[in-house]
């Protein structure tokens, strides 16, 4: 096969072609109340060719990987319709590496049987929760095998084993329904999901709780975020601001993304990295065969890093960072974040909300979402501050801000970071994208929460 | 369509009831960044699977090679073991309405004339506002779906579809202002109109910012808002898997006013070259026109083959296969138009929001029927009049409390992104939070 990608990538007037070859497989299993409503198998390959032609790009993307070297020329062709500028995209030199599976516990290797008997256990601890309507758990996981070649010699080849699960407890009186969930996630290990009885049972103890509890009356508070807030938070609200596609083409916003800025207190440190080994956002090579960094974005709170494609990179005269990435062979690859992250201060918990005379303790996540300057995200489990103590459960709150003013007014950073592996990034259309987001805890005066 | 029937009849010999769903699909993309042409895609897909029914359960798989019918055979065979109990019976051969959804014409848009769409949308909008930077793309697609299962049902259809889509950013310090719109069709379009004058609206709207308000205030939502907000809530709860799982707040409210008597809301999968619809869904049971909400009673909940079975209903023909096993979903929601324009809604409004991008709206408690975000792109409106866009404010409510007594229905309708069509919806009091 690699004699035929190599083969097919010479030859043709382009300024850069790549070949994107891809082979999976997956199993899922669903659970709809106590019932298994959805267990399957599947298996998937494709490819895709890019082609850069005086500044414009052409691609093709197939499940068929017949007749490659055509695909080649018809992405060319399509690229050659685009493009009427100089190309320009960042040195690289040529990359050749057979990648090692990294796998802790193989969930491939677990039975359909032992992952059922698992999920019924998480069943039984959440039916047993008096009041609980209902639940739903999703577990899927998967291999892939992705394959690389540009037209600049590069040939790579890496793997990779992922596995998610949500599980999700509901409790409802009349109309009124509340949930509470878990997401989880790792890049090659089953260990994960095993053995969390105990935070099931939290959870769906919290949904009915969630039943008797008030909402939050909307203001503006002093909040305090736990470590998979926070790190949706900085994903939201800082990360996709960092992505340099949204910037490089448009003369404002490299104004406002100037490194040098000054975007929060000294004590903020924001960090993205594919290069940082461990989390579902780690890799060697990202989709264009270019290796994986560490990149500080923030540091001392002032802008001084972000994240780059080979074209972002070269068109800001910066260095590519690693972070373009496609969530299949059927995309582009894209400025993606990776394993983005708060990294750790030295306040405790208690120090941080000891002098908080009346606010919102948020915990957990349903989501977020953000345009750049605003941002919202959803806390799936919350708790008012009172005199520095947490007090009564709350309904679900949606926070939201505007990303430059809340960066300002984050006030205290935690001692305790953690990272939340169960989430997956949307752009572009590509979505759920592997990412890992964290944070320790952290304090953030005058955040707006939506409430009644 | 030979390896479909060699599946078929393989895993016929080897279960109770099977089905096989076979689509191909072609798709080409001209996208447009920072004001110009910046790639030409073209995507061709195909997608088998096959669902058996062995010993009473459920075995499903699925793949995009199709060099290997045994393999797809076995792991269907291997999860049936472990599947849910099937409650239904494959159909047999039926008839299907007439539901036109292929156009040849689309699949003959030479790639330059997409070119030219996209360019002209940026060019309009640009020439109304020099310092706006527009995204647009323009897309044209065709699939092709063949259904065969072991009762003798079969179907097959063809749908093309093609779309054009623009989004403006202007940025002025650290203000950003995002507006765009977009429109699709079975049929080629070539009137980007619709879409720039939309688009320039916004940015006219929008010219000056408003001094915040908050409270509990009047909110209208224009099409593009009642999308974003309203629907999601709303139709989660018709939802067949919902009912028959007791987390929807309709169970047991078939026939009760749940809502303002003004609203009317239906599924509708069988009206002419609109991208959501089809002759059958994705199980073979014909489309049909399904009351959702008749005068704020509540008509029908969405049913596939299984979920129908586990209800003791029939399927209202919602199945979808988003890459698994069918579930239902709504095909095409209409929102029947009311007597108002929204005009004088507007007139009569002291001061209150119009919204149109609720942002994170989706995110909280959706199955309880709430809705909660930024307004992302929103006016203020102030004795009759839009002033301005709002900023820095978050509106939250409860389709269940919201879409009660004073709420006004437009009078005139609107497609949003093809699949949906509504008029603006006014609702007296909603909270409303906004940072000082």
């Amino acid at each position: 096969m690699r004699e035929q990608i190599v083969d097919a990538l010479k030859g043709h007037n382009a300024d850069y072609i790549e070949i994107r070859l891809e082979d999976g497989k997956s199993s899922r299993l669903q659970y709809r109340g106590q019932e298994l409503e959805d267990i399957g198998q599947s298996t998937g390959s494709g490819g895709n060719v890019r082609a850069l032609v005086n500044g414009g790009w052409g691609f093709i993307s197939f499940n068929d990987p017949g007749e490659l070297r055509a695909k080649v020329e018809l992405a060319v062709k399509q690229a050659r319709l685009v493009g009427n500028e100089k190309s320009l995209i960042a040195q690289s030199d040529p990359i050749v590496d057979i990648v090692p599976l990294e796998l802790i516990k193989d969930p491939l290797s677990i039975s359909l049987n032992d992952k059922k008997r698992l999920l019924d256990e998480y069943i039984d601890v959440i039916w047993s929760t008096p009041s609980i309507q209902t639940s739903t758990i999703s577990y899927s996981d998967g291999y892939k095998k992705v394959v690389f070649a540009n037209s600049e010699g590069s040939y790579i080849e890496q793997s990779r084993v992922d596995v998610t699960a949500r599980i999700t407890a509901m409790a409802r009186d009349g109309s009124d329904v509340q949930q509470s969930g878990i997401s989880i996630g790792s890049k090659g290990d089953f260990g994960v999901v095993e053995d969390i009885h105990q935070q099931i049972k939290g959870c769906a103890e919290r949904a009915v709780q969630m039943l008797a509890a008030p909402k939050v009356k909307g203001s503006q508070y002093t909040v305090v975020l736990d470590p998979i807030l926070a790190g949706v938070f900085t994903h939201e609200a800082f990360g996709h601001l960092s992505e340099s596609d949204f910037v490089y083409e448009n003369d404002r916003m490299r104004e406002i993304m100037v490194l040098g800025r000054k975007f929060g207190k000294p004590l903020l440190n924001i960090v993205d990295g594919g290069a940082v080994p461990g989390y579902r956002g780690s890799y060697k090579y990202d989709d264009e065969g270019i290796p994986s960094t560490k990149t500080y974005l923030i540091k001392e709170g002032v802008l001084v890093g972000r994240l780059h494609s080979r074209e972002t990179a070269a068109k800001m005269g910066e260095r590519p960072t690693g972070n373009a990435r496609a969530i299949s062979y059927s995309h582009q690859p894209i400025v993606r974040m990776s394993n983005t992250y708060i990294e750790p201060g030295a306040t405790t918990f208690e120090e941080m909300i000891s002098d908080i005379k009346e606010g919102v303790y948020a915990k957990n996540w349903y989501g977020g979402m953000t345009s750049m300057e605003m941002f919202t995200f959803s806390a799936g489990e919350a708790y008012m501050i009172r005199n520095g103590k947490i007090a009564e459960l709350l309904r679900p709150v949606v926070l939201s801000g505007n990303v430059f003013t809340t960066l300002e007014n984050i006030d205290a950073i935690g001692n305790d970071l953690d990272m939340n592996q169960g989430g997956g990034c949307g752009k572009g259309g590509q979505s759920p994208l592997a990412v890992s987001n964290g944070s320790p805890h952290i304090k953030i005066s005058d955040c707006l929460v939506g409430g009644s | 369509m030979k390896i479909i029937e060699s599946l078929l009849n393989k895993a016929k010999k080897v279960s109770e009831q099977a089905e096989v769903f076979w689509v191909t699909s072609q798709n080409t993309d001209a996208s447009f960044e920072a004001n110009r042409l910046k790639s030409v895609e073209t995507r061709q897909g195909r997608y088998l699977s096959l669902r058996i029914v062995k010993d009473g359960r459920i075995g499903y798989s699925s793949t995009n090679k199709i060099d290997n019918v045994d393999e797809i055979l076995n792991m269907a065979l291997d999860v049936a073991k472990f599947g849910a109990k099937a409650e239904f019976e494959l159909p047999s051969l039926q008839n299907y309405p007439k539901v036109e959804v292929y156009d040849d014409n689309v699949n003959h848009v030479p790639i330059k004339q997409m070119v030219d769409l996209g360019n002209t949308m940026i060019a309009t909008v640009r020439d109304h506002n020099a310092e706006v930077i527009c995204e647009a793309g323009v897309t044209k697609n065709a699939i092709s779906v063949t259904l065969l299962n072991s009762n003798g049902g079969q179907a097959s259809y063809e749908k093309t579809s093609f779309s054009l889509g623009v989004e403006g950013l202007l940025t002025r310090g650290t203000d950003m202002l995002f507006v765009g719109e977009h429109e699709s069709s079975c049929r080629p379009l070539s009137d980007v109109s619709k879409i720039t004058t939309a688009t320039i609206r916004q940015l006219e709207r929008a010219k000056e910012t408003a001094p915040p308000i908050q409270g509990q205030l009047p909110v209208v939502f224009t099409p593009k808002g009642v999308a974003i907000a309203l629907i999601s809530p709303l139709v989660i709860a018709y939802n067949g898997k919902n009912i028959v799982q007791g987390s929807s707040p309709l169970v047991n409210k078939l026939g009760q006013q749940m809502y303002t008597e003004e609203i009317s809301v239906y599924d509708d999968a069988t009206i002419n070259y609109r991208p959501g619809c089809r002759i059958c869904d994705d199980e073979g049971i014909a489309s049909r026109k399904t009351p959702l909400i008749e005068n704020g009673r509540v008509s029908n909940f969405l049913y596939d083959l299984q979920t129908a079975g586990m209800a003791k209903a029939q399927s209202t023909g919602n199945a979808n296969r988003g890459g698994g096993l069918p579930s239902p979903s709504s095909s095409t929601l209409i929102v029947a138009e009311g007597s108002t324009s929204v005009e004088d809604i507007i007139a009569d409004m002291k001061q209150g929001l119009v919204i149109e991008i609720l942002m994170g709206a989706g995110q909280g408690n959706t199955i309880g029927g709430e809705f909660g975000g930024n307004v992302l792109l929103g006016y203020k409106v102030e004795n009759g009049t839009i002033v301005g866009r709002v900023k820095d404010t978050m509106v939250s409510g409860n389709i269940y409390s919201a879409l009660k007594e004073g709420v006004v229905i437009g009078d005139r309708s609107a497609w949003v992104g093809g699949m949906l069509k509504t008029p603006s919806i006014y609702c007296p009091l909603l909270s409303v939070t906004t940072q000082s």
